[in-house]
């Protein structure tokens, strides 16, 4: 008898092609490009190869989007067009602007229907993690790999350990996804999990939407872990029945059979077990330059940190919710979900924002959904800016920037020295809280405001149009 | 690939944890083609005042000769992907990295770019942080094929590494004509895998489509 396997582990085996000195070449399901791609166009370029499977590799421009036409530079029109003539060449299909299926691509991708429960993802970012919140095996890869996937649809991996974290019990109201992935991370440091792929299981985790599980998968990498997986469940098929690219017909009846099966068997053993009380999450935000430099909205900074505290301009000691922000930020792979926005506009609805607000929705397909349904138009009303989507503040190359010195409330995911532009201090924290940091001009905690009830909202724009 | 056999010449050290790869390289560099190279853009925002000038206090910044060794804290080249962080390691001359840990991603892309990464115990990383730490430049040899990092003196201490990432640098193979020497296998795997998961291919249904 086979002896028991993980999730990952039984995926892996399903991708292997060959193995040789300690290593295994997997094939790859899905292949997906960002405009960082260059430099693995210009490897094949120089080889003089060709790309193997151009049906499974997909596009799109979001890294130098801009979120406003007005602020392409001569640098995001040159990167999103390189995109485009290297996948045209290639024949390989790419969302380029002014395309509906366009958004950040652990977005977008998603919506497609090209992430499916048992795949192996890989692509050239290390946010690809967010794909194992639908069961896949997905990693972020460098441009050596991405070459290398280009000719051959196969990367040689060496088998990771594994790491299993359990949340039991359920997360106490306003506490989210984001805030639980901060809390792993303050609890086991952004080196916690290096080396390990990471199953999450338990209560709050099977409670959570496909939105959320993309969150915590997401904020996975952080953690230092190659990839994060949620098992797959009804709550998996239901949100992929129907999408575009998702089989369909006999097809999906035959792919959810097979999904179905795709669990850990019972007696799998794990390199590390980590066990978390979903009670005792509480919303959480970064103070200082690593996402490890964590707090709950109710705690103060903490001593010892010097150099992090001297960029950050704060002092040890202070109440989280004390600090001032000038800038607030809602969007990313992280949090730019339709979601995300609405519980941003719950706290927004009715009130008004005393710090800049820039709203970059994850997907051209969020963006109208949200101009359908009036959420843009709340953020709008409350003085928020609502772009285009894209990357956008997430990273300081698209046009989109923290001022030197400024804090910026933000839904992102790094809070790195100069992630946001040179000498910007970025403070990590969900949509909801990012919002009332942005009414409120200091970080805040989002349980001292009243919300809007958005369902009611919703419901009375439906009944308007 | 240029191999990797043994590297001696300057070290420097940079003794802080979780130099992540927006520090190595800051996001509005990566539009760069390899070809321009990356060494000028390394650390730039470490190495650099808001206005521009030099920080004094940067070893890297004042050494005579361009180090060859680097040796920095723990989770080194945390952070994304992108292969430039090696890429501007190694176009300032840089060949090997030593660390308590580095980041997967990083390791991985730098084993691509025959740049050498060493993990070492406490005692050793003290040693020759602190050696490097008075002695800014001072030589260090790194030798892959006896396995040790040595610096003046009869100091130095052995490393481990992984037999198949030894091999590669030492050879400095190119992975990817390596693979294709495996075309067939990859040609039956697809078979296989195809006729047991026929719907695992993307429908090209597309109903949103594009916007016209
Ligand atoms: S939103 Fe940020 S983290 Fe996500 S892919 Fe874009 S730059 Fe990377």
């Amino acid at each position: 008898m086979n002896s028991p396997r993980t999730l990952v582990q039984k995926i892996w085996d399903t991708h292997r092609i060959t193995s040789a000195q300690g290593a295994d070449l997997l094939f790859v399901d899905r292949h997906l490009l960002h405009e960082g791609s260059h430099h693995a166009f210009d490897k094949i370029a120089a080889s003089g190869r060709t790309i193997r499977h151009p049906e499974l590799t997909f596009g799109v421009a979001d890294h130098y989007a801009p979120s406003r036409p007005e602020r392409a530079t001569d640098a995001t029109v040159t990167m999103i067009d390189r995109l485009a003539r290297n996948t045209t060449q290639h024949g390989v299909t790419s969302f380029g602007l002014g395309d509906s299926r366009r958004g950040i691509v652990h977005v977008a991708m998603p919506e497609q229907g090209l992430t499916l429960p048992g795949t192996i993802i890989v692509c050239g970012d290390s946010h690809t993690a967010t794909h194992g919140a639908f069961g896949a095996f997905a990693f972020g890869i460098g441009a050596s790999e991405v070459a290398h996937v280009l000719a051959t649809q196969a990367l040689w991996q060496t088998p990771p350990r594994m790491m299993r974290i359990n949340v039991n019990g359920q997360l106490p109201t306003a506490v989210t996804a984001k805030d639980l992935a901060l809390h792993i991370i303050g609890q086991i440091g952004t080196g916690g999990a290096t080396g390990h792929a990471v199953e999450y299981g338990g209560d709050a985790i099977s409670a959570l939407s496909m939105e959320g599980r993309m969150t915590l998968c997401n904020m996975t990498i952080e953690m230092g872990a190659r990839s994060g997986i949620v098992p797959p469940d009804e709550v998996t098929f239901a949100w992929i029945a129907g999408r575009p690219m998702a089989p369909s017909g006999r097809d999906w009846t035959a792919a959810v059979d097979y999904w179905r099966s795709l669990r850990s068997d019972p007696g799998a053993t794990y390199d590390h077990v980590l066990d978390i009380e979903a009670e005792q999450v509480a919303p959480m935000v970064t103070w200082g330059t690593s996402p490890e430099h964590v707090a709950p909205i109710t705690g103060s900074v903490p001593h010892g940190q010097q150099d992090a505290l001297d960029y950050m301009g704060l002092r040890a000691g202070m109440p989280i919710a004390q600090i001032k922000v000038q800038r607030a930020f809602i969007g990313s792979c992280t949090n730019g979900r339709w979601s995300d926005l609405l519980a941003a506009a719950a706290v927004l609805k009715g009130r008004h924002v005393r710090v800049p607000l820039l709203v970059s929705p994850g997907s051209e397909a969020i963006a109208a959904h949200a101009e359908v349904t009036g959420i843009a138009d709340v953020f709008r009303t409350a003085g928020a800016e609502w772009g285009s989507s894209g990357c956008s503040l997430c990273v300081g190359m698209n046009g989109d920037q923290v001022a030197p010195g400024e804090h910026c409330a933000s839904t992102s995911n790094r809070n790195f020295r100069g992630r946001q532009g040179p000498g910007a201090r970025t403070h990590l924290m969900s949509p909801a809280m990012v919002a009332a940091a942005a009414v409120m001009g200091h970080i805040a905690d989002v349980r001292d405001l009243t919300l809007a009830d958005m369902t009611e909202h919703l419901a009375m724009q439906e009944a308007r149009s | 690939m240029k191999p990797f056999v043994t590297e001696t010449g300057p070290g420097v050290a940079l003794p802080m944890d979780n130099i992540d790869t927006d520090q190595l390289i800051p996001a509005r560099f990566m539009k760069r083609s390899r070809t321009e190279g990356y060494g000028q853009q390394l650390l730039f925002d470490l190495r650099h005042d808001a206005d521009g000038s030099k920080r004094p206090d940067m070893a890297l910044n004042y050494l005579s000769a361009r180090p060859v060794l680097l040796i920095a804290g723990a989770n080194f080249g945390c952070g994304s992907s992108r292969e430039a962080a090696v890429y501007a390691l190694v176009d300032h001359g840089i060949r090997c990295v030593v660390a308590k840990s580095f980041a997967d991603i990083f390791r991985n892309n730098a084993l691509r770019n025959g740049l050498l990464t060493v993990t070492c115990g406490d005692a050793d990383h003290q040693a020759l942080t602190a050696f490097l730490s008075e002695n800014p430049g001072g030589t260090v040899a790194a030798d892959l094929r006896a396995q040790t990092i040595s610096w003046g003196q009869e100091q130095g201490f052995p490393f481990d590494i992984d037999d198949n990432i030894r091999r590669r640098l030492l050879l400095g193979m190119d992975e990817l004509s390596e693979t294709l020497e495996y075309n067939s296998e990859i040609e039956e795997f697809e078979q296989r895998y195809r006729h047991a998961y026929p719907w695992m291919a993307p429908h090209s249904s597309g109903s949103i489509g594009p916007s016209r």
